[in-house]
């Protein structure tokens, strides 16, 4: 019986850990509601795995708040660990047992019964196209069929909020999708999702996202209003000559930002009604170009533009 | 520059194979790549990527077939090969507890970089990564688009004119990430020619051209914009629909749908014809009590591409031009 909490799955306010000297999470605040996928983005050294053993109650903060699944996650730590499931980046898969008896011992240690536990395994393995897998050694498995077993071992019992370390890193493009598949049947459920990714594209798959860096919350939104966010529009111009057309255009009137992005060039330009006149201007150059479209911005662009602006502000 | 052979194409593999025991690894690629041409390798885990490199490399003798690399057999020569190729792998290439000095100095000493040419290379890496009067920092101390930097010129010491870069931008802050692409296709210009292998489309988007690998063969070969534009069989379309569930498995049943995915609040639903499904599908929906609020159709990514590749599974060789 899913419970339906009018309270928010995670509440963070002014968040911080410091570790000798270094800042590494600085006064976050966000919050996640129930059955929503949220995102926690940025580079190495963003702070999004010291922010994920913070929400696990694994690691102390040094000031703030954060309560995930209605409990304080250091003075109701104990009761957190029954209704939350956390997964590292090194998940702890014993190599030399089978994808079966991984299963048996993090069902055992989450205390979940015989039943609960062939039901929800089957259900997880199918989901991932790991069924014909279970009598391999974990050791064995490629690293994509590794994670997906990390997340069906993390999933064994049913957390109300499951934290994620970057958990699709060298994971191919296919077992990518079976994953998310499953996080979005888990929501279907009520199950509250945060995860941490480094990759951009990636990261659209999320409800919310919070863009960090260095410990900082950049921005806080959906993946489709951080893009209206950007500054004018991108433009791809594509050219035998590509290096040429960077050249010719980045100093071009209503050219925010040239960038070399193999055979094509990708142009924030102020307004794409622009195209035309640029296009006169590579003419006038000399500069061959096959095509110019307006394109939907990349949640790249908006995080190069939001840092830019925030460094050339001297900020 | 270097000492490789100019007028050549920089790598020729030619019907490549490699068994291990029963199991065929690589099996019978075939392609060219120019100088100063950055190619992507993508593929699953296991489908022979790293295979395929290694064997490149000069590090595994194929079993078949033939492979030269800068003009040289990958068989018969492959300690000149390892003279020729620079290789880097974000994660893995750098001593974290030497200095930056001294972590040029020893892949300095690994290719015999030596004297002046050590002084006039070390000097231009230290540049090129913005680690000027920072020597004698520790390595595992960098921020990790200037650790990635000094990986690249430790790989490059040697001036290779083919270099590997194994998900070279994997964590990295996406300036960052811009500043490593900008000094990789300025290499590339210069004549080098680079391999990537990533999983990534962020990276994948960098490559002249991709190859994309699986169980052991090449199913696709283009230019990213050709085989997002023309490989892709059938259209995408996003649609906003409450109930999400319902309409899920309503779309997947549905006549003209090839597959159907949840995309954060949103579906994207590959179909045979964008026009009828823009027709059909609203009122599809609606009898079954989902409300559709929005369709049209986006411009697949690489990733839907590649998805649909593998996932047919049936290996085609090359992709349309």
């Amino acid at each position: 019986m899913p419970l339906t909490e009018p309270v928010d799955a995670v509440q963070v306010e002014a968040l911080s850990k410091r570790f000798a000297g270094v800042t590494a999470v600085d006064g976050l605040e966000f919050r996640v509601g129930p059955a929503e996928i949220f995102g926690l983005v940025g580079p190495d050294g963003a702070g999004k795995t010291t922010t994920l053993r913070m929400l696990a109650g694994v690691l102390p903060p040094d000031a703030g708040l954060a309560r995930v699944a209605g409990c304080d996650v250091v003075r109701e730590a104990e009761m957190l660990r029954n209704r939350i499931s956390y997964m590292p980046q090194r998940f702890g898969l014993y190599e030399d047992l089978t994808v079966e008896e991984n299963i048996r011992f993090y069902a055992d240690l989450f205390g979940t019964g015989r039943t609960a536990r062939e039901e929800r395994a089957g259900r997880l393995l199918a989901a991932s196209g790991m069924s014909e897998f279970r009598r391999r050694l974990a050791g064995q498995l490629s690293g994509g069929m590794k994670q997906k077993l990390g997340l069906t071992c993390a999933l064994i019992h049913t957390p109300r909020v499951l934290l994620l370390d970057e958990p699709t890193t060298g994971v191919d493009p296919v077992s990518r999708r079976d994953f998310w598949r499953i996080l979005y049947s888990l929501v279907d459920e009520g199950v509250t999702v945060v995860i941490s990714t480094s990759y951009l594209d990636e990261a659209e798959r999320c409800h919310r996202l919070a863009l960090l860096r260095s410990g900082r919350l950049l921005l806080c939104d959906t993946p489709a209003r951080l893009k209206g966010r950007l500054r004018g529009e991108v433009v791809v111009a594509t050219s035998p000559r590509p290096r040429n057309v960077r050249d010719a255009l980045a100093r071009a009137p209503g050219v925010l930002g040239a960038l070399l992005v193999g055979a094509a060039v990708h142009l924030n330009v102020d307004d794409a009604a622009r195209i035309p006149e640029l296009q006169r201007a590579l003419a006038a150059a000399g500069v061959p170009c096959d095509s110019m479209l307006r394109v939907e911005a990349t949640m790249e662009d908006l995080f190069v533009s939001v840092v830019g602006e925030a460094e050339g502000s001297g900020g | 520059m270097s000492a490789a052979q100019p007028d050549r194409a920089a790598v020729v593999v030619d019907r490549l194979v490699k068994r291990f025991g029963t199991f065929t690894a690589v099996d019978g690629v075939t392609f060219g790549v120019d100088r100063g041409e950055i190619m992507g390798f993508l593929g699953p885990n296991g489908a022979g990527k790293s295979t395929l490199i290694r064997m490149l490399c000069g590090l595994l003798r194929p079993t078949s077939g033939r492979a030269l690399v800068a003009g040289l057999d990958v068989a018969r020569e492959p300690e000149a090969v390892r003279q020729h190729i620079g290789y880097m792998s974000q994660r893995f290439s750098l001593y974290g507890d030497l200095t930056v000095l001294e972590n040029l100095r020893f892949f300095g000493g690994l290719y015999g970089v030596e004297g002046r040419e050590f002084a006039a290379r070390s000097s231009w890496a230290l540049e090129m990564a913005g680690l000027r009067g920072r020597e004698s920092t520790l390595a595992s101390e960098l921020a990790s688009g200037w650790k990635q930097r000094l990986a690249l010129g430790c790989a490059v010491l040697h001036r290779p004119p083919i270099l590997f870069l194994d998900e070279p931008t994997s964590g990295v802050d996406p300036i960052a990430r811009r500043a490593f692409w900008e000094l990789i296709q300025q290499m590339a210009a210069t004549g080098v020619t680079v391999f990537v292998s990533t999983h990534y489309m962020d990276e994948a988007e960098y490559c002249h051209r991709l190859a994309l690998i699986h169980r052991g063969r090449l199913v696709g070969l283009g230019a990213p914009e050709v085989l997002r534009r023309h490989a892709l069989r059938g259209a995408l379309l996003e649609l906003e629909c409450e109930p999400v569930g319902p309409a899920l498995e309503a779309l997947q049943a549905a006549p003209g749908v090839l597959d159907a995915a949840v995309f954060g609040s949103t579906l994207h639903v590959l179909v045979g014809s964008a026009e009828s499904a823009c027709a059909e599908l609203p009122a599809q929906l609606a009898a079954r009590g989902v409300r559709c609020t929005r369709i049209r159709t986006i411009e697949p990514t690489l990733e839907d591409v590649f998805v649909q590749q593998l996932g047919a599974g049936a290996p085609q060789e090359g992709a349309p031009p």
